[in-house]
């Protein structure tokens, strides 16, 4: 483009300028702090995308709070806590892959990203297993949501589900107020909710590996140095802020009501 | 002296040939162009379901169209409209086009997220209308849960996702501009010496990028439960529908404080150049733009008044509601005070500019009636309501809209268009503004709900003066197609600055160049001081 063209030709003269200093910036200075001041506009954004969601949850939480626990508990704290732990280290090796950058060691810096993308890896691979869990027990929202079945026996069959259903919905469930239908109802918003905010969630994660793909490459090429790491840090972010909010989704989630 | 005016040889236009130049441009002058035709196009498509309202509504019985191809139109009318005309127009336009120049840039920070943006917005409108094409939606531009939801045959969710995917086009705008105003001004530009326009914008970004992503998350909670049966706002479930209305007024509300901050700053330009006077009370003019923008966001409640909300809480958001009048009533004194003593001129920007001020203070005034609970009950879902932020969204964005793209044509182009009949435009658009709408005030208040294909026979006149109207406003939108087109290539070369206008983006040549400055600007003055540029000229002479 003749556009690019004017531009080569106009920064040729004088001083060398670094490589990857567009045209609009004077400074390399100026550049990194357009990006800084931009990532964090945009997960300001974030926070009100999941903002929303978090939102919905509160209050129905309010609402329906012995659907919520009942529900919560029916999530595996192993599976969960787990995750959590993954992703917690996914961070500091995304931390590590960013300092990496920043002191000139390029095998450092794609070694920890590809530890990075790996750890996400394996926090995806346990989501598979639990959603696998949820549609085995009839716990995804819709048509087929069987509240009861999953919770009088985990383990049985399916034809004991329909029959386990309705005895649940005959007589006063435990010490609750709420009789079978209402929690039949009242659960399937928990669901919902569980599986729109770690649906999304898990779907910024395969975006952040994607994105951790392209940066690996780049460093693996040698385009970032101590002067201009900028994408890698910015990723950071990215990655870091997926993370917050897993901090806050599984508490949420899992954690309604453990002690009883 | 006009006539020694030459278009310069080197400018953004001739900066690179064919259709690639422009679909891979970074240039945010260019990009502003193709959203410049873009919105065009949705305008006058908008404006076409707006024609076969008015034709429904030109006799009492139902007797054009269906009572339910009548609610898709009134639908397709609102989204398009609303979402792929007012929303992106004077940003994404003129914005794009001139904040850069205004502040002394070479372009925008994120050059490649304008085009994205662009790019998204096409991929939003092509959802759009697909939807449109393939049998249209009728559940209003609002979407209320449950009809949308649960009730609705038609294709909400393909609408929906258009917009979902327009909006992030609104995000990255209004993240670029607000990263472009904080880090790219030139020196000397400091934040009280930016023009209002830009304040107005960088409000109007600090909304998109903080109301926008709910509006996304509203749509994708209500997309799972159309598409995947999940239960969310389905009070068959337990759900709650009013809690959607939260949702979708959490953005919506201050959506329309997007459509009419961007016009308020153009105003201010045009009450400065066109009178040549500094702007009475600067800093409260550009802290009522913000001020704006906050109390936009603590408002939205009184959108539903009649949902079942608490009374406590209906009696606070009104009382938040009336709170807006106070920054916008700053403005419009402030540029009343701008206009006493000041060499007031008529050129068509500043009729748009005077229609936009009576019309901006009918539409502001009657948000006070609408606010009021008891007038409220009377008034929800009236033509009253309709008539109101026709007011301010047509009356005032739009009005806002042409007066800049009036303004700034010569820039853009580097050409005038003819100023006979773009007055004569200007008023046509004033005069079929008022009486289309005008009427819907009346009509409102004697009782006609909005959204009914017919209506009792006595409300006939109102409805066809209204009909009337609408066939002249349409001619004054028309025109501006015409002579524009026309001066593209006949008009007479404008030179860099035809209004003697004082911001920066006049001291550079019209049509600019791709990288607007020859060399780095730097500001040393004050903004709007014509009494500086005045006496200088004085001087010369």
């Amino acid at each position: 483009m003749s556009n690019a063209v004017a531009h080569a030709d106009a920064h040729g003269h004088a001083h060398a300028h670094h490589p990857a200093l567009q045209h609009h910036f004077d400074t390399m200075g100026q550049q990194k702090e357009a990006a800084v001041v931009g990532m964090w506009v945009f997960l300001l954004t974030e926070i009100l995308f999941f903002g929303g969601l978090f939102a919905a949850y509160m209050i129905y939480r309010v609402w329906y709070f012995d659907a919520f626990a009942e529900a919560s508990r029916s999530l595996s704290l192993f599976w969960g806590g787990l995750n959590t732990a993954v992703l917690i280290g996914s961070s500091l090796t995304m931390a590590m892959a960013v300092r990496g950058a920043q002191t000139n060691k390029r095998a450092a810096t794609v070694n920890w990203l590809i530890l990075t993308m790996i750890l996400g890896t394996v926090f995806l691979g346990v989501k598979v297993i639990e959603y696998a869990d949820k549609f085995e027990h009839h716990h995804v929202p819709g048509y087929n949501f069987q509240w009861a079945a999953a919770h009088e026996a985990p383990a049985a069959g399916g034809e004991h589900a329909a029959p386990a259903a309705e005895g649940a919905a005959a007589e006063p469930h435990r010490e609750l107020a709420l009789n079978g239908d209402q929690l039949q109802l009242t659960t399937q918003i928990y669901f919902s909710l569980y599986f729109t905010m770690t649906g999304l969630h898990a779907l910024h994660m395969i975006i952040g590996i994607g994105i951790m793909l392209v940066i690996t490459w780049m460093a693996w090429k040698g385009k970032f140095d101590a002067e201009y790491y900028t994408p890698v840090e910015m990723a950071g972010l990215y990655w870091h802020f997926v993370d917050i909010v897993w901090i806050f989704l599984f508490p949420l989630l899992y954690l309604v009501e453990r002690h009883t | 002296m006009l006539d020694k005016l030459k278009i310069p040889e080197r400018h953004y236009l001739n900066n690179g040939h064919g259709l690639a130049s422009w679909l891979l441009t970074k240039d945010h002058k260019r990009i502003a162009i193709m959203y410049l035709i873009s919105i065009s196009v949705m305008f006058f498509l908008g404006g076409l379901f707006a024609v076969g309202i008015r034709l429904e509504l030109a006799t009492p019985q139902g007797d054009f169209v269906q009572a339910d191809t009548y609610n898709k139109f009134f639908t397709m009318h609102g989204v398009i409209m609303v979402f792929f005309f007012l929303i992106p127009s004077i940003p994404a336009v003129l914005g794009n086009f001139l904040i850069p120049p205004m502040i002394g840039a070479k372009d925008l920070a994120f050059p490649r997220i304008n085009l994205l943006s662009l790019y998204i917005y096409w991929i939003g409108g092509v959802f759009t209308l697909y939807a449109m094409i393939s049998g249209g939606v009728d559940t209003g531009w609002t979407f209320y849960t449950p009809y949308s939801a649960t009730g609705s045959n038609t294709n909400v969710v393909p609408t929906a996702l258009g917009i979902f995917i327009a909006g992030f086009s609104s995000i990255l705008t209004g993240l670029n501009f607000i990263v472009t105003i904080h880090r790219m001004r030139a020196p000397g530009m400091t934040w009280f010496r930016l023009p209002l326009f830009v304040w107005a914008h960088y409000a109007t970004s600090l909304v998109q990028v903080l109301g926008t992503p709910v509006i996304a998350i509203t749509i994708v909670m209500l997309g799972v439960e159309r598409a995947l049966g999940f239960g969310i706002f389905d009070p068959g479930r337990g759900g709650d529908p009013v809690l959607f209305q939260h949702l979708f007024w959490f953005y919506s509300h201050p959506a329309v404080y997007i459509m009419i901050l961007p016009a308020l700053g153009v105003m201010s330009e045009l009450v400065s150049t066109f009178t040549k006077k500094t702007i009475f009370g600067y800093s409260f003019v550009a802290f009522s733009s913000l001020a704006i923008a906050v109390f936009g966001f603590i408002v939205w409640a009184h959108h539903m008044f009649v949902s079942g909300i608490s009374t406590y809480a209906a009696m606070v958001f009104s009382f938040l509601s009336f709170s807006v009048a106070i920054p916008s009533a700053v403005k419009v004194f402030n540029w009343t005070a701008t206009l006493y003593k000041g060499a007031i001129s008529f050129e068509t920007p500043m009729l748009y500019a005077y229609g936009f001020m009576g019309l901006f203070l009918i539409g502001g005034l009657t948000g006070l009636f609408l606010a009021t609970l008891g007038v409220d009950i009377h008034l929800h879902d009236t033509y009253f309501v309709v008539a109101h932020f026709h007011y301010i969204m047509v009356g005032g964005a739009i009005m806002g809209y042409l007066g800049g793209l009036h303004f700034w044509w010569p820039k853009m182009t580097g050409r005038m268009y003819s100023e006979f009949f773009s007055r004569i435009a200007a008023i046509l658009v004033f005069v079929g503004f008022n009486l289309t709408f005008f009427p819907q005030f009346v009509v409102g208040y004697l009782g006609m709900p909005r959204r009914y294909h017919s209506y009792p026979d006595e409300m006939q006149v109102l409805n066809v003066l209204s009909s009337a109207g609408a066939s002249v406003l349409g001619l004054g939108y028309l025109l501006p197609v015409i002579y524009f087109l026309w001066s593209l290539k006949y008009g007479q070369v404008a030179g860099p600055n035809p209004w003697g206008a004082s911001g920066l983006e006049w001291q550079t040549q019209s049509p600019p160049l791709t990288e607007n400055f020859l060399e780095v600007p730097v500001v040393e003055h004050e903004p709007y001081e014509y009494e500086h540029i005045v006496a200088k000229e004085k001087h010369l002479v």
